[in-house]
């Protein structure tokens, strides 16, 4: 929004310089283009979409879909011009952005479209006023500014739009947080879902650590087929939450490297060779029931078929 | 040696020494600590010590330093060692700013760390 502030007030310092009376002018014409936008509206908003599709811009929606669209877009437009106001666009924006990003439409193509309706508007004036340059040059002193106000509003309000929605995606995974889970007395499963950032092995470290001290855990099992990809600084807060487990009387063991993780910590070079690592989440079970003493045999069973 | 009262106490339980620290140390009182435990090993003819810092919220690098020597000389005097009670944020702490605790073990608190030094005592000892 500060852009579009700026932007207007160096048009208005344009005008200071040259003539007090250029803004009566600029209050004179901009309705006078906003009767000839009125009138040729159909015309106009065809000619949009027609370069819309030229352009291979929003091809996720339907040409109905289109069609409603571009022509609200063009009556705020319009309206914009008229009033002076952006507000109303801007709210229309916004609702337009929530509907349109969970479709995969891009920044690039909002943009696009608005600055494709400047540029068809201004076609259009161009030419209306052909016939007088020095009457030409007056009224897109008035379209620009405006206009350009009109674009910037609306970029900022899909990208303020986008990161409402990347950030309320970021919250949904921060509270899939990572459970510390008593299996059996003494030993602790603690399964890594989804990527791991510094901030959120931060918040595992801190949870494994009270849970070892209520549960007073003696083996704890940590699960990383679910994660996806450790970098270097991941690997060495896992390296450092094992340390930390053996502080406090608890040995880890960590399972379920994927191939990929693997040769990941090898080729960064991680010292893992402290570290118990067993293949799957099963091996590491019954490994952790060794150490604890636990015998688990297996009797008739008693399921009913 | 400092003067004043100790801050550690140091108590005999059977043939182990259970050193708790109450409150963080600094420098020369973490010495004299060392010396006083180290004295008292060979009194008691201890075979085992246990170090309980459960009460510390903060170790720095040369109490954990101390903690692994006063570890090492006991094991040359005949006493084997484990520090009980690390805090969490202590551990990680510890962790991060590389100072483990070495060989010496490990366990969660005092009633942990006397089950681990029951389980690698000689059987003749525990017969006594």
């Amino acid at each position: 929004m500060s852009d579009g502030s700026r932007m207007d007030a160096d048009g208005s310092e344009d005008t200071e310089t040259t003539l007090a009376g250029d803004r009566q002018d600029v209050d004179q014409l901009l309705p006078q283009l906003v009767a000839h936008l009125g009138e040729h509206r159909t015309k106009l908003r065809q000619e949009w979409a027609s370069r819309i599709q030229e352009a291979r811009l929003l091809q996720a929606m339907t040409p109905q879909e289109m069609a409603a669209e571009t022509t609200s877009v063009y009556d705020n437009y319009v309206e914009v011009l008229e009033t002076g106001s952006v507000e109303a666009l801007q709210h229309y924006a916004r609702d337009l952005s929530e509907r349109i990003i969970p479709r995969g439409v891009e920044t690039n193509e909002v943009v696009g479209i608005v600055l494709l309706l400047r540029d068809v508007l201004a076609r259009s004036l161009f030419e209306k006023y052909q016939q007088d340059f020095a009457l030409l040059n007056r009224v897109l002193d008035a379209y620009e500014p405006a206009a350009n106000r009109i674009a910037n509003t609306v970029a900022v309000s899909f990208v303020d739009e986008r990161e409402r929605v990347i950030r309320q995606q970021q919250d949904s995974i921060r509270e899939l947080s990572t459970p510390v889970l008593p299996v059996r007395e003494r030993l602790l499963v603690l399964p890594i879902i989804g990527v791991l950032d510094s901030e959120r092995a931060r918040q595992l470290t801190e949870q494994l650590l009270a849970a070892i001290r209520t549960h007073r855990a003696k083996v704890v099992v940590i699960d990383i087929t679910g994660a996806p990809d450790v970098d270097e600084s991941v690997a060495n807060h896992l390296v450092r939450t094992v340390d930390a487990s053996r502080l406090m009387g608890a040995s880890a063991i960590i399972t379920g490297l994927s191939p990929e993780i693997a040769r990941t910590l090898v080729t960064i070079g991680v010292d893992l060779s402290k570290m118990n690592t067993i293949g799957d989440l099963q091996g590491g079970l019954e490994e952790a029931e060794r150490l604890l003493g636990y015998t688990v045999t297996r009797g008739a069973g008693s399921e009913e078929p | 040696m400092t003067a004043g009262p100790a801050l550690v106490s140091i108590l005999r339980q059977g043939s182990y020494l259970i050193a708790s620290i109450h409150t963080a140390l600094d420098d020369s009182q973490m010495i004299r600590f060392q010396e006083d435990l180290i004295e008292q090993i060979g009194q008691h003819r201890s075979l085992g010590v246990i170090i309980d810092v459960a009460a510390l919220d903060v170790l720095d690098s040369f109490g954990s330093r101390t903690l692994r020597n006063v570890a090492e000389m006991a094991r040359l005097r005949g006493a084997l060692t484990v520090i009980v009670g690390i805090q969490p944020d202590v551990a990680f702490a510890m962790v991060a700013l590389g100072m483990g605790t070495g060989s010496v073990h490990t366990a969660l608190d005092l009633e942990e760390g006397l089950t681990y030094l029951d389980g690698r005592m000689p059987k003749r000892s525990a017969a006594i």
